[in-house]
């Protein structure tokens, strides 16, 4: 299917993941057509860096086209065109508030402010005992619960400062 | 009259999404009659034209028209694609369909292959929806065990494969070639039309791709027929239709309600505005359509033709109330980051223009515009407006001329007293 194949790959695919990555990322290879592997692309993305604490390093996007047959660069152009793929490391909870319309006349600005505050980051950067990261983010889909935001895979929705608190202090 | 198509089982079921429960409320009946019955698929896409749906996700077209565009004796694989990247700011009714009514979806997927000749199917649902996702796995997994997916369904020697494949954070890929380019493993960048998905989609292959409301909708309108559920809405705008609403308002939620209902009663229905504000101006339908002020749109009916007179888009009819205490500028500052955010960068129109929207907006906001940027607004619009390859550079343009239109005077105000003339104060970072 790839007419660019990566000349540096050598390795069988038993040998780029371990038995149980395989069996999650063959089972999406498994929804398309055989000549079309390449579809699997952003789930294998996902699962490696949801197994690799929440980012994505270079080797890990390489063996992604390795395990995958594309070139590297194709990888890359998928993990850098989408937000939810992290090229840095985040916190072990990666803390996304939604700022968009809904959410903004619904004073958003409060909650992004608490948060701040209270974990001492900005935007973009991760607390010093890694447990936190803040990033800002488009539209979720939820602006019937503005303001809200998602805490890895979970929508939490009404929030006020207090609630933030109550939902932060509850986390591992 | 309400909760008549997507939402039609929800009031009456603990667990709607359950299978048991999906289909002691009649549902995979109307599946059932079709494969039992070996229904003319031809017959099913003309009841599909007869009922004047129009495409739930933004764009309106009529599905039924959209379908027939397939050839279905053509040889060689095709696919239905449903569109469940709900992602235009203020809509958040998908969300529920695949939280509250998966089945409903699924039989219409089944269906919409049935009556084009397509053998697999992917729902398209956007990363962020971890739990929406996992809903719609666990009914695909029951939908497979009772034979409503799968090979030789209910006997009939029709094979239908139903996948969710889950999006990673692009509000472009609602585009619906750009959906397909991110199915296919790419960068989610629309793709020059024609050819249209009918001929040219997936893989290459002819493709409808329909949004998951209108998808959902489609047992319904089978069961009932067409007449009975272009009845429910007004001319030219056929149907009920799931209404997001948010806001500054008591009760934002999704509604169903019949195309054609005046607004004014869809916002007592949100138990009107919170606070004791008052309202100023609605956002129709989702941040892409210009803005209305509150006193005219108080007058509309929501529906196709009413919206579009009035200078908007019914879209995706996510309806966003806006109160008293908000800045218009402040407001638009980050629909346009919004769009300089979401530009896939393809088209130097969008790329470049929603970029200099954005930052004329917010120099404005911020207390530092001149008083010919709302001239260069203007002439922005003008440059990218139907100049890009898909519709998110006039997505970008139309909520400035929308808050040009009939706000001007705020952002005259800020230009002239550098802050704001609102009740929510100074602007930020100015004195």
């Amino acid at each position: 299917m790839n007419k660019f194949m990566n000349p540096l790959q050598t390795r069988n695919k038993e040998e780029i993941f371990s038995a149980e990555i395989r069996e999650d990322i063959d089972r999406w290879i498994a929804k398309y057509p055989p000549e079309w592997k390449q579809s699997a692309v952003m789930a294998a993305l996902r699962i490696m860096q949801d197994d690799n604490g929440g980012w994505l390093t270079t080797e890990l996007m390489d063996d992604v086209a390795e395990y995958l047959d594309m070139s590297p660069i194709h990888v890359y152009e998928v993990a850098t065109f989408y937000s939810m793929y992290e090229l840095k490391p985040v916190g072990k909870h990666k803390i996304c508030v939604c700022t968009n319309i809904a959410c903004m006349i619904n004073d958003s600005d409060a909650i992004v402010k608490h948060l701040k505050e209270k974990l001492g980051i900005g935007f973009g950067e991760v607390t010093e005992d890694g447990r936190f990261s803040l990033k800002e983010v488009e539209c979720l889909g939820a602006c019937g619960g503005a303001p809200m935001f998602q805490i890895g895979r979970k929508y939490y929705e009404n929030l006020t400062p207090k609630v933030v608190d109550s939902i932060l202090d509850g986390l591992e | 009259m309400a909760n008549e198509v997507c939402f039609r089982t929800l009031e009456y079921l603990k667990q709607p999404w359950e299978l048991d429960e999906y289909k002691s409320r009649g549902g995979y009946e109307v599946l059932n009659h079709i494969l039992k019955n070996k229904i003319e698929p031809s017959e099913v896409v003309e009841t599909m034209k007869t009922s004047g749906l129009r495409g739930r996700g933004g764009a309106g077209f009529p599905t039924g028209l959209k379908w027939s565009f397939i050839s279905r004796n053509a040889p060689g694989q095709k696919y239905v694609v449903c569109n469940s990247d709900e992602g235009e700011p203020g809509t958040f009714k998908d969300r529920d369909i695949l939280r509250y009514n998966p089945h409903q979806l699924i039989e219409g997927m089944v269906i919409a292959g049935y009556a084009i000749g397509a053998t697999v199917g992917y729902n398209y649902i956007r990363g962020e929806f971890w739990e929406e996702y996992e809903r719609f796995e666990a009914a695909l997994e029951q939908a497979r065990a009772a034979g409503f997916l799968g090979d030789n369904l209910l006997g009939s020697g029709f094979d239908f494969q139903l996948h969710s494949h889950l999006g990673g954070g692009a509000y472009v890929c609602g585009e619906e070639t750009a959906l397909l380019e991110s199915i296919e493993g790419k960068k989610g960048q629309p793709r020059f039309k024609p050819p249209f998905p009918a001929h040219f989609g997936l893989y290459g292959r002819p493709t409808i791709i329909n949004n998951t409301e209108s998808l959902s909708s489609v047992p319904v309108i089978l069961k009932e027929g067409g007449e009975w559920f272009k009845e429910l809405g007004v001319e030219n705008s056929g149907g009920s239709k799931l209404f997001s609403i948010s806001g500054n308002i008591k009760n934002p939620g999704v509604f169903e309600v019949p195309l054609g209902t005046p607004f004014s009663e869809l916002f007592k229905l949100v138990g009107g505005m919170k606070d004791g504000h008052k309202l100023k101006a609605v956002v129709p339908g989702g941040c892409s359509s210009p803005v209305i002020p509150g006193e005219q749109m108080m007058d509309l009916t929501m529906d196709y033709d009413a919206i579009q007179n009035a200078g908007s888009m019914l879209g995706s009819g996510a309806i966003v109330i806006i109160d008293d205490q908000q800045c218009m500028v402040k407001l638009l500052d980050r629909m346009s980051y919004f769009y300089h955010e979401e530009s896939c960068g393809q088209c130097t129109p969008c790329r470049e223009g929603t970029g200099w929207l954005w930052r004329v907006v917010n120099r404005i906001e911020n207390g530092k515009g001149r008083q010919e940027d709302l001239d260069l607004l203007e002439s922005v619009c003008g440059k990218i407006a139907g100049r890009t390859v898909c519709a998110l550079g006039d997505a970008a343009a139309m909520p400035v001329r929308g808050m040009l239109k009939h706000f001007q005077e705020e952002f005259q105000y800020h230009i002239d007293h550098k802050k704001c003339m609102v009740g929510a104060g100074p602007t930020k970072g100015l004195g």
